[in-house]
Order: structure tokens, then sequence, then C-alpha cells
């Protein structure tokens, strides 16, 4: 057990080395992740990070991968630095062998007839792929919670949101059900989770990841990247799926730059980093404010200019987020109509015509969100309104980009705390959608402008002991100072902690196996 | 801006394709204008010579080569589809005529 | 079905002045499809065509095929319109079972070709200028098949069965500005707009350009106006006009409709309107409703199209000769006059004429067969001459076997139609009805014995050298052998025998 408990602990990176070196199999990892997620993700208080475990596959790959690594030569040689190295995808990816659902009713039992761009690449570099994370359905929330298959728990406290809408992915990696995962960030939905769980996410500058095969939500914001226990992993799981697509005609044809190298630059010296005066103090939690301060302080220390820039436009970035994402949404999502795949529900009364079968498919395969979503959307393109509400938001988006550029002549990197408070209660704000979506209000201006973004751990909160994120946020297509910065950020927090944050999280097998009252009773205390 | 009204919703709705109950119009039609509410900052936040951004990364001119790649079997193209019939997709009547 | 009232057309043409527009959707013949690499080939097994982009699977995304681009900027040129510097994808919101992903990608307000024109020439010469407003891309949709029900239409059928496999088919749209003056030769011209386009299409190469397999399809929008008014009447659109003719019907039936409707003091209703080639009528589709609200908005799965103007230029340097320039060329090739020239155009087999050439006939033996034989057999059957599918290489070898005498021109008829029924080649034909020219002049000096016996006078006639009155006498020879003699030989062996030389 002690063994399983440090394999699976063990950052990707690490393991990697130790694959390398033989002195751990691949087949033995995987069924530690395996054995992990039976222990963790099931039952009626298990973190439900995973909707699909894809044992089978996973044991094979691994075996094919510990074979080959057996066998030596040349193609024992050729090996991906991660073969072998398991991984969870989030289940608005399509993987072929493998049901997607996308969260949703709508397309539970789908199996996808091909693999996502970024899923042919973790094939490639044979990375055993352990299953598929829970999601807002549609990628359409902060939480988790409007997963049609239930919510995923916060490993830190299992009453508590793991963020979103990439929990799933989040909560895996933080409860060592995985060593990394894919997730998808449209708004904020790889790092906002990172941040509530005490995770490393990455989105990556648009177009910089292929999005071919992760179901759309908005196409003009969506973006697929790394979630991971550490900056480095990011980086090494970043470079897997990164580089020019030809399938994804907003797939950058830049060359992916060294983005591990950069993780392992160690230091900032002289660099300028950016504090964004709109994105932070009022409306953020004392406790995230106070671990945002302290990440400022090192930073310093380690020889950084700290700098303050004003981005006096994004104070629209959230309305204008709110009707271009809704917008697009409502096309995208037009295809789930009972047709060609998925759910077709039959009206219960009246005329059987195609019109109204679509309108009670999708009556029954939506969750309120995403229906929410939709008329939202159908609202904005609609004839008369397209200019005031579109087409305003679409200039919105040149300001924002506008305040990004003149931020980034002043400053190399900028900074903010990801999310405005910590993992907020399961249920606090299911029926206050406007609360739900200020989650999202520091995340949200990177992917209007489609710069890159990370959320990094930056200790735990005073009032309430959960994880805070910091977000570092850089010009278009310089990733690579994410990750040097970041990786640096990283270092100096661990060496105050002594040790990663997620050291500190409580016993999970106990608190998953544990009655509730007890739980509830440990929640109250804090 | 005009208010967003449970009229607007059905309207909506009935362009979206989503039926919906008359509880579910009254709910979303108080949602939404909530939501519209608090997005309607952004039609004043910029005037008319700003131009409009679509596309984060400014690419142009993407194309394929006019090169056929692969395509599925009927029995694949078929394979979700709720229902079927001669290798082709079936859905209910367009038109009601009941 | 159809209780609309008409009035005649010429009465409709004293009380109104007619406006109209067309929507030509041309498919390319482009390999793949406009955003799938997926084959573009018409008439394969259903659903064998698609990929998951074709069929709108979760995930996907577009990518803009080149040669479409090109072959849309090709046809914007010889529209003479001007190719814009930057445009864009739009995508057209609604729900449809033959449109996979409930919206079409399509071009809104960014098309790639504008602000154009096409002279038109009419079958008495007249040249009518007609503005293009745009030419823009998009997709097709899949094929919908209405089951059950009488009539295999969208009324009264039980079910629809859909095959994708056309869905993301290159389509380029090309719109006209409104047509004003055209007055009562509108269905003409209305008929000779889509021909042109057809031409142009096809001449360029980017379309195969058969209407019969919907490669050029028209929307014919018709509204009409007391005369003097400038303001226009409303408009109907009525859709799947897939031939020549039917064009040209259409508009004159919509003419028709919209003048009762105006005479009764009614509103024409804004609507879309079905053209039945049976019943040679237009029904009632949807009226223009809510359901139009398409909340167009820029693709964002697509970046702009930028066409720089080397570009453009390079693609104009390839361009083939316009067709006007192309008839006044073949025209001097073939040495028709004029008036066979028009007659060949207006009968819509220059096309085939030019093949029956290249194939090997003489220009006045193309000519012939397709003017004299293929056109009337195809106005009888109702199609466009093309449609018969007569091969330029029957022309030749039925030609050939009348040159050397195998057959003559009444038995090459009879052969052709044993080919358009399908009987076999010319020569198989010819065997099976054991049709060939009686060679033997034994019998056929009886015949002409018994013929000049019967018109004594005639044969004084000739006697005394008027030779043309020889036509009677072979005519009593034909006659008697049931046509299967060779006329010209008949001649001689008559004048022969009367001692008279020419």
């Amino acid at each position: 057990m002690t063994e399983t408990n440090e394999l699976i602990r063990l950052s990707a990176a690490a393991l990697a080395e130790k694959l390398a070196a033989g002195e751990v199999t691949s087949v033995e990892a995987t069924q530690a992740y395996l054995d992990r997620i039976a222990e963790v993700d099931g039952g009626e208080r298990g973190i439900n990070a995973f909707l699909h475990v894809n044992a089978e596959e996973a044991l094979a790959v691994a075996a094919e991968v510990d074979a080959i690594r057996a066998a030596g030569g040349a193609e024992a040689e050729a090996l991906h630095i991660l073969a072998g190295v398991p991984i969870a995808v989030k289940d608005l990816i399509v993987t072929i062998g493998q049901p997607t659902t996308a969260g949703s009713k709508i397309l539970e039992g789908w199996h996808s007839p091909y693999d996502a761009t970024v899923v042919e690449r973790l094939r490639a570099a044979k990375m055993p792929i352990l299953g598929k994370t829970n999601l807002d359905e549609f990628a359409m929330g902060s939480s988790t919670e409007h997963s049609a298959y239930g919510p995923t728990r916060n490993p830190w406290d299992l009453d508590r949101i793991p963020g979103g809408s990439g929990g799933g992915s989040a909560a895996a990696v933080a409860a060592f059900e995985a060593p990394l995962a894919l997730g998808t960030d449209t708004g904020g939905s790889i790092r906002q989770p990172g941040a509530v769980t005490g995770t490393v996410g990455v989105k990556p500058t648009y177009g910089s990841v292929s999005r071919y095969g992760a179901i759309a939500m908005a196409s003009s914001l969506d973006q697929i990247g790394p979630v991971s226990r550490t900056v480095l992993d990011s980086a090494l799981l970043h470079q897997v799926i990164g580089g020019h697509d030809p399938r994804d005609s907003t797939s950058l044809p830049d060359p992916l730059a060294d983005l591990v190298a950069a993780a392992k630059t160690g230091n900032v010296e002289g660099l300028r980093i950016g504090i964004i005066k709109e994105l932070h103090g009022e409306g953020y939690q004392a406790g995230v404010e106070n671990r945002f301060r302290d990440a400022l302080e090192l930073l310093k220390e380690a020889g950084a200019e700290i700098v303050e820039v004003s981005c006096p436009n994004f104070q629209y970035a959230l309305g204008a987020y709110y009707l271009i994402m809704p917008s697009e949404a409502s096309s995208n999502l037009a295809k789930f109509d009972g047709v060609r795949y998925g759910l077709r529900v039959l009206p219960e009364e009246g005329p059987m015509t195609i019109e109204r079968v679509m309108g009670a498919t999708r009556a029954a395969g939506f969750g309120d969100e995403v229906k929410r979503r939709i008329i939202l959307g159908t609202y904005a393109l609609s004839a008369g309104y397209y200019d005031a509400y579109y087409g305003s938001a679409q200039k919105v988006r040149t300001l924002v980009q506008r305040d990004f550029e003149a931020a980034f002549t002043v400053a190399d990197v900028l900074i903010s705390p990801t999310a405005p408070t910590t993992a907020f209660p399961l249920g606090e704000k299911l029926d206050d959608p406007m609360a739900m979506y200020l989650n999202d209000v520091a995340t949200i201006p990177a992917n209007l402008a489609g710069v890159p973004g990370l959320s990094l751990p930056g200790g735990l909160a005073d009032e309430d002991g959960l994880p805070v994120g910091i977000q570092l946020l850089a010009p278009a297509k310089e990733d690579a100072r994410l990750y040097r910065v970041g990786a640096v950020l990283e270092s100096l927090l661990e060496a105050k902690w002594g040790g990663p944050l997620l050291q500190s999280a409580p016993d999970l097998a106990a608190a998953v196996a544990g009655p509730v009252e007890t739980l509830v009773g440990s929640q109250e205390a804090k | 801006m005009a208010a967003i009204n449970r009229d607007d919703v059905a309207h909506l709705a009935r362009l979206a394709h989503i039926e919906m109950s008359a509880q579910e119009l009254d709910r979303m039609a108080g949602e939404l204008a909530v939501i519209v509410d608090s997005v309607k900052s952004v039609s004043q936040a910029a005037g008319d010579d700003v131009p409009a951004t679509s596309h984060p990364m400014p690419l142009t001119n993407v194309f394929r080569d006019d090169v056929v790649g692969h395509t599925f079997t009927a029995e694949q193209a078929l394979s979700g589809a709720p229902d079927s019939e001669d290798n082709r997709f079936k859905v209910p009547a367009i038109l009601d005529e009941a | 079905m159809n209780t609309d009232a008409i009035l005649s057309f010429e009465e409709a043409m004293e009380k109104y002045d007619p406006v109209l527009g067309f929507e030509v959707h041309v498919e390319l013949n482009t390999r793949t499809k406009m955003f799938s690499s997926a084959p573009n080939v018409f008439g394969d097994e259903p659903n064998t065509n698609v990929n998951e982009v074709d069929l709108g699977m979760p995930g996907v995304l577009p990518v803009v095929n080149k040669t479409a681009v090109e072959s849309s900027i090709k046809i914007g040129l010889a529209l003479n319109c001007k190719i814009a510097e930057s445009c864009r994808f739009a995508r057209k919101n609604y729900f449809y079972p033959d449109t996979p992903k409930n919206f079409q990608t399509s071009q809104y307000d960014e098309p790639i070709a504008y602000d154009g024109y096409l002279d038109i020439e009419l079958s008495d010469g007249t040249v009518f200028r007609v503005e293009i407003e745009r030419a823009h891309m998009e997709e097709d949709a899949g094929k919908l098949t209405h089951m059950g029900g009488a009539t295999g239409r969208i009324h009264g059928a039980d079910f629809s069965l859909v095959d994708y496999n056309r869905a993301g088919v290159p389509l380029v749209e090309i719109v006209t500005k409104p047509i004003e003056g055209a007055g009562s030769r509108a269905p003409e011209l209305a008929k000779a707009y889509v021909a042109a386009i057809r031409e142009i299409v096809k001449n360029l190469g980017v379309s195969d350009a058969r209407m019969e397999r919907g490669n050029v399809r028209c929307d014919a929008n018709v509204s009409l106006r007391p005369h003097g008014r400038e303001r226009f009447g409303i408009r109907s659109e009525t859709k799947n006009v897939n031939s020549l003719r039917a064009v040209e019907h259409a508009v004159r039936y919509e003419i028709q409709r919209h003048a009762a409707v105006l005479d009764a003091g009614n509103p024409v209703v804004q609507e879309t309107r079905h053209w039945h080639e049976d019943t040679r009528t237009t029904t009632s589709g949807r009226p223009k409703s809510d359901a139009d609200d398409y909340r167009y908005f820029p693709e964002p799965d697509l970046v702009p199209v930028v066409p720089s103007r080397e570009w453009v230029e390079e693609l104009r340097a390839t361009l083939p000769e316009p067709p006007a320039a192309r008839r006044k060329r073949l025209q001097g090739d073939w040495g028709y006059s004029d008036l066979e020239f028009r007659d060949v155009v207006n009968a819509g087999v220059m096309d085939e004429i030019e093949e029956t050439i290249a194939a090997g006939a003489s220009a006045s033996i193309a000519r012939k067969w397709w003017m004299g034989e293929i056109v009337g057999r195809a106005k009888a059957a109702d199609v466009d001459p093309g449609q018969l599918g007569v091969q330029p290489a029957t022309i030749v070898e039925l030609a050939g076997m009348v040159e050397d005498g195998k057959i003559n021109n009444k038995m090459a008829s009879q052969v052709l139609d044993g080919v358009l029924a399908g009987e076999g080649s010319p020569a198989e034909i010819v065997e099976k009805r054991g049709l060939a020219v009686v060679s033997d002049d034994g019998p056929l000096l009886e015949a002409i014995d018994a013929a000049l016996a019967a018109q004594p006078g005639v044969a004084d006639k000739i006697r005394n050298g008027k030779v043309q009155a020889v036509g009677a006498i072979v005519g009593g020879v034909m006659k008697a052998t049931r046509g299967q003699a060779d006329a010209g030989r008949v001649r001689e062996l008559i004048l022969e025998k009367l001692g008279v030389t020419v």
C-alpha cells in the first residue's frame, strides 16, 4: 500500500524517469492509478472524477511500452519521454474505444468513430489513457455540478466544488487518480479548477493546441491544455499535444517553443511582472489576496521587477464573454438534435414531426445551464439584437486585446489570483447563475484575447484552509514565459511549504470511506 | 435594450428547438433578465471606431489541398444513429399533416 | 392539386411590369467537399462519401478547400465581378435534418465576388445586361427522401430518409440584382440567363453543370408592378426549378399567377413556391416567418479568405475563352449562317454539335442531325436535347453508314429511334431490324419499269429534258420498295433507262 501510495504521488516527470530507468514498469504505475481510482472515485462520497475508466486499454498500452523498453534497441530509444505515463482525458474530447458524453444526457452511450488530434498525439506518445473525466455539461459551468452524471467532489473537502468545467480532470490529478490530465478552457475551465484543487493548469495560446475533436462550446475561445501537479509536468504534456494541426483552421503554423526547457530555466531575474489593478482587491476573498501578496513578495525576492498595470476594459470582459460564448455555443450545440447520433426523445403528445422530436430531444437531453446559454446566445444573435450584443461584444474583445498589448509593453508576464474565492460548498451557487459566472472574472480576459494563462497553487487561504490559485498571463505565443516564471514561483513556494501543497491535503481514502456526518462536522469546524 | 420577457423566451426556444413548459419559460425569463441586465454595459463600452475581433489570432487564408481523404462506411456513419433504414438516417415526417 | 387562378400571359403583360431576380446555385466539381476531404462524387451508395465532418459529429472542424476558392474566384471573374480583398464565412442557423450541423456554412455580408454583370443574348440577338449582386461560397445539404404517402413528396410522407453524401459539396450561389425592363421577354430572359450561367461554369471547368443532377439549380424571384410604378411589388421565390425550360415556364407561370392575385385586389404573399414539372405550376411553400431569423454570425472555426491581387490575376490568366467569344469563333469555324447558328444556340445544342464535330462529323452533318433529328425528339419527349443521351459517336456512326450507302437517311432516323430505345448500337440495330439499302439493281429495274408505265406523261417530260420531274418516278419506286431502295441509285437508273445524261 505504501509503495502504491508513493508511486501515485510521483510527478509525471519523476515517474517518467523511473520508467526510463527500469525502476518501475508502466503496468505497475497504471495499475496503481487504476487501484487508486477504484479506491476513491466511486461510492456515495467518492470523488466522481471519472465518467469512464479505460482499464483494459490503458494496461495494454502500458504493457506495450514495457515490452518495448524491455526489448531495448532503437524502438526503446525512440520512446517518448512520457511513454507509459498514464493520463486522464476530459470527457469533452472524443476518443475511439471509449464513450464520450460531454457530461450530457444527450450523448449518453455515444462512441466517437474518430480520435481528437490531442488523443492521437497521446497515443503516438504511448501514454495509457486511464479514462474520461467529469465536467459541467458541455463544459458550461464553474463547479462541475452541471454534469448530468453527478458532481465531482473536491479532494480537499468532499462537500465543496472542484471548480469547473474541468473539475473532473483537476480533482483526478489532485486526488492522485492520475498524474496528468487534459482539460479544455473557454473562460477558465482549466485554470479555475486548478486553483481550487491545488493543481497546475494551463490554457495555451489560442491556436497552439489543436481543437479538432474537442466538442466545441465557443469556438473562438476554446483551447485544450494540460492539467498536472507540477509546472514541469504541464510543460511536458503541453509539448506532446501542442503544435500545428491542418485539421484545425485556427491552428497556429508556428513551431512550438521548447516549453520544458523554459520550465527548467530556473530564474526570473530582471523579468517585469505586472499586477493587473483590475484583477485583485475588491471582490476577492482576503485569504486569496494574502496568498497573492506572498507570491509577489517571493518573486520580488527572486529578482523580478513588480510593476502595476491597468486594464480598464477588463470590466467589460465578463459581459462580453457572456454574449460571445453563448452565441457561439447556441450554434455549436445545434447539431445535437436526435438525427445522426445520441439521444432521441419522442414528444409525449401531439404531432410526431421531426421538429417536435428535435425539440423534445433537446428538452430532455440538455440540462438547465445548457438551455440557459443556448437561449441567451440565440437572443444575442437574433435579428435586431446582433449589433447591440454580439457585435458590441466583439468590439470589447478588441479593447481587451489592446489592454493586454499595452500591459505587455511594461510587463513581460502579468499576474493575478486565478479565482476570486476558494472552493465554495456544493449547491451554493447553483440557483444563482450570475454568482456562478463571477468565478471566471479573472480568467476570462485571456480567452477573449487568446493569450496563454497558467494557474499554480499559491497556498491555502487563512480563513478556510483551502487552496488558492495564482494566475500568470503572457503575450500570445509566449507560453514559454509562463513555464519559466511558474516553475520558479512553484519552487520558491514549495521551499517555503517544505514540499508540494497537495502534501497537506486530507487523507482522501479515509474521507471517502468515512461516514457522512463526520465530514459535515469537520467542515463546520473549519 | 428591451427587457426580456416570457414571450421572448418562448420565441427563442422555438428558434433553438427546445420544448419548454410554461413553468420553464417563466423561470428562464427571470434568469435571463438578470443576465441580460448585467451584460448590457457591453453595448456602451466601445465606440463606432473600434473594429470587431472575431478571432483572437489574426490568421488568414488557411486552406486544404483538394485531395481525397478518409471516408466512413455507411455502417460506421450510421453506427450512432437513433434510427436508420436502407443505409440512411431515418427521421419522422417533416410536415405535420395529421 | 393546384387551384391558383391565373391570368393569360398577354393580359398580365398588358397590366403589369415584371421584375425578376435569380439565385443560381452551382455545385463545383472539386474532388473533395467544401470543408472536408470526403469525395465529392454524385450517385454513390448512401452515406459512403462522408467522414466525421460531413456528418456534423461532435468535435469536428471545417477546413476550406483551396480549389473551391479558386473556382469561386474564377466564376466571379467570368461574371465581371470585383473580387473581395478580404471575405469571411458565416453561419446561417436553421434546423433541418438534411443540414448536419443545423447551420449552413455560407457567406453573408462578405461575399468573395460582388458587383458584376452578364450580357445575355436573346433569341433574336437582343443583348440584355443582367447585373450580378454577388457570388458567394457555401456548402450543399444532404438529400432527403420522403417515404410513405402517395407522391414521394414531403406532403403526406410518413417519414424521411437522409443521405449525407451531398452534404458539404461546394456551392457557389450567384445572386442577381433586381432585373427590370424585360417586359414580356421575362420568361425567355430567365431561361437565357440560367443557360448563360450554366455555359460559363461548364466552360470554366469548375462544374459539371448538369442540371438534371442538380449541378445548377435556380431559385427564381418574380414580382409584378403596374406599368409606370417604380416601387417593386411583393415577390415570390420559386425553388426547385431545375431545367432551362422549367425556368422559363416557372417565371411565366408566376407572372400569370401574380397578375391574377393583383387583379383580384389581393396582396401577393411573400413566400417560397415549389415548382412542379408535371403540372407546370407552383405551390405554396412555407411563408416567411420567424423561422427565417437565421442568426448569421462570422464562422469562428474558419479564418478570413484574403485573395491577394497576384492570386486573382493568376487565376484570371487561366480563364478560358468567354462563351460569347467562343460562339463567334465556332460560327466562323463551322460556316453556319447567322440564322442557322442562332437556331443552334437557341435549341441548346451548340456544345453537342461541337462534341459531334470533335468526334469526326462534318459541321453540316452535325447540324443536320442535332437540329433535324434530335431537337424535335427532345421537344416531343419534353426534355432538353442533351438529356436524350445521344452520344457524338452514335451520330458519326450513323452518318458514316448513310455516306457508305449502307442505309439511307430515312433508315438512319429509324436506327436513331432504336438507339434511344436502348436497342443497342447503330450497327446492331441495322442488323437486328434487317435494314439495308436494296443494292441489287434487278428488283429495282422492275419497280422502275412499273413506275414509268404508271406515269407515261412524266416519263415523256424527262425524256424531253425536264430532269426535275424524275422525283415523281423516284417517289413511286421508293413507295414500291417501302423505302428500302437507295434513292440516289434509283435516280441514276431511271435517267439511264430514259437515255438522259445529266
